[in-house]
């Protein structure tokens, strides 16, 4: 599996007063079980740029491959598509409407074409993947707390057993507790599951521990993309892009102007540990 | 794709027609369409191009935009042409078969065909230079009278514009959860009348909950802010008439009357 994105622009409204330009020249190839990230200040375009993924918009300029194939070429099924990349939006609590929870998971696998059966069973699967309580799977979404909704909704994606999950800003609206819960959540899905994740969001600090690799979007292209560790090397840039690299980075950094030798890509608070102790075991001998 | 439609009618510019006050608009559209029914011969209606050609070339709006609104009455004008032309008994001037044209008939159908496009179009410029907003103000404004019996005419107003404002949020939001069901393999294209109508369902669920849920909201905030309907209410930015409107009244009285005199004599 790999998605390929080659000279993509995007265009809102072509053609009229109110043009925008809100994807400019992007060359993207995500592959087979990596967990990315992809960052960028609010109306960078990152929203944008998954619906072309799935074939939701349709690129004004370039190609989008699925493994190799044009997803706008003639007879190329995009519904068949859609169920192999699977895209969860931002606030996808609105989506929800069925009577209860488990009805409502079942019907993605449903338009796939399963019995009955078997898309109760998909969905149950996704449920508990996802950290749902069985006493709410007779449950109304409606009367669910918000994080239980994203969790369902999330679910009602998963069921249809896609080779790649998008989540768009999954940890919007939020706590911080709800936050991280459904962060570990998806990172543990990658890991059980086997399965390719784009994580999107506009903040560095949520995605910086969980992923592989990280695309920076600003104002339409990508400024950056690599390991978040080499990304973060450029804290200074990715501050006039709005973005604000992990507090820890910042330290590891001063201290390193201060003289210590630690190691300026620590990301987690225990990696800054060790270097910092380590540096400090080697000053004094 | 669907934002673009609900962005109105509206066409910002900045011409003397867009700074009018939206009262002095709406009584001008009003007695130009009376006028397209008082003339009836085309001396006038030469007057009423004149008069119209004036307004599009004040209001700055291309004159593309003027005739977009014809696409949508462009059945009835022809129905309306096609009947005129070969109903009206009169001198035939052509015949075949049990159909004949007269030439009373090719009059009357010229006739109807510039009344109806210049209604269309004369009331195309009013809503091209005037948001919905200032519309629903200088309604209220124009219907004011209508309190003393008992019509709750700022609620209606009130009503309306609120309406209008959420027309673009509910189109967005269909938007939203059309993509997000599409996303789950909805289909919302193939099938027949019955499927097409079952497959709706999960768009329409959840666009109603959000919009109660946004109506309720809405209604809180108001309340809120101790909003208690129009009565002893004022108004942020009262509307005034000016000069320029004193002006344009000046000028519609003069065109009503050359109306009215070209009736009496019969030109
Ligand atoms: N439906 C739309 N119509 C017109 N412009 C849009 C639409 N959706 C997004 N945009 C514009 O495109 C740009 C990128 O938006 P988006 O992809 O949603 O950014 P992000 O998800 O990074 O916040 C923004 O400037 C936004 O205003
Ligand atoms: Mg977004």
């Amino acid at each position: 599996m790999s998605i390929e994105l080659k000279n993509v622009s995007y265009q809102y409204s072509t053609g009229t007063a109110y043009e925008m330009r809100a994807l400019k020249h992007i060359n993207l190839t995500i592959l087979d079980g990596q967990f990315m990230g992809i960052i960028g200040h609010t109306g960078s375009g990152k929203s944008t740029l998954i619906q072309l993924l799935n074939g939701l918009l349709k690129p004004s300029q370039g190609q989008v491959l699925y493994n190799g194939e044009n997803i706008w070429g003639e007879g190329f099924s995009r519904k068949k598509l859609r169920e192999q990349v699977g895209l969860v939006f931002q606030y996808p609590e609105y989506q929800l409407f069925e009577m209860d929870v488990l009805k409502d998971v079942c019907f993605g696998p449903k338009n796939q074409g399963l019995s009955q059966a078997e898309a109760e069973e998909q969905a149950r699967k996704a449920l508990e993947h996802v950290g749902m309580p069985k006493e709410l799977f007779g449950k109304s979404p409606f009367e669910l707390s918000g994080g239980q909704k994203k969790r369902a909704a999330i679910a009602g994606v998963l069921a249809m057993n896609p080779r790649i999950l998008i989540l768009d800003e999954p940890a919007a609206g939020l706590d911080p507790g709800g936050r991280d819960e459904i962060l570990s959540q998806i990172a543990s899905l990658h890991r059980t599951r086997k399965m390719a994740i784009v994580l999107v969001s506009h903040s560095m600090e949520d995605v910086a521990r969980y992923v592989e690799r990280m695309v920076v979007l600003n104002g339409g292209s990508i400024a950056f993309d690599d390991e978040p560790r080499k990304v973060f090397a450029h804290y200074k840039e990715l501050e006039h892009m709005g973005l604000a690299a992990p507090e820890i980075t910042y330290v590891m950094h001063d201290l390193k102007e201060r003289g210590l030798p630690v190691d300026t890509g620590a990301i987690t608070i225990e990696e800054a540990k060790e270097s910092i102790l380590k540096a400090l075991k080697g000053e004094m001998p | 794709m669907i934002r673009d439609i609900t962005l109105g009618q509206y066409y910002p510019a900045d011409s003397v027609l867009h700074r009018l006050d939206p009262r002095t608009k709406f009584v001008g559209t009003l007695l130009f369409v009376i006028s397209l029914f008082i003339f009836h011969t085309f001396p006038g209606y030469g007057a009423a191009t004149v008069f119209l050609a004036g307004m599009i070339g004040l209001s700055k709006v291309p004159v593309s935009f003027m005739f977009r609104g014809l696409k949508a009455i462009f059945v009835i004008l022809l129905l309306t042409v096609v009947f005129n032309m070969l109903l009206t008994p009169g001198q035939v001037i052509w015949q075949l078969g049990f159909l004949k044209i007269t030439w009373e008939g090719l009059m009357q159908a010229g006739r109807m065909a510039i009344r109806l496009v210049y209604l269309v179009v004369g009331s195309s410029i009013m809503t091209l230079t005037t948001t919905p907003n200032q519309l629903t103000d200088g309604l209220e404004n124009l219907m004011g009278p209508l309190n003393r019996i008992h019509v709750p005419v700022h609620e209606i107003a009130m009503m309306m514009s609120i309406a209008l404002r959420f027309i673009p949020i509910l189109m967005e939001e269909t938007d939203k959860i059309m993509k997000a069901q599409m996303a789950r393999g909805a289909d919302f294209e193939s099938g027949n009348i019955m499927q097409k109508a079952k497959n709706m369902i999960p768009l329409l669920v959840p666009l109603f909950v959000s919009a109660f849920r946004r109506a309720n909201d809405l209604a809180m905030a108001m309340e809120a802010r101790c909003y208690h309907g129009g009565e002893g209410r004022t108004q942020m930015k009262p509307l005034k008439y000016k000069g320029r409107d004193y002006a344009a009244y000046g000028i519609l009285a003069g065109y009503l009357a050359l109306g009215i005199a070209f009736r009496i004599w019969g030109i």
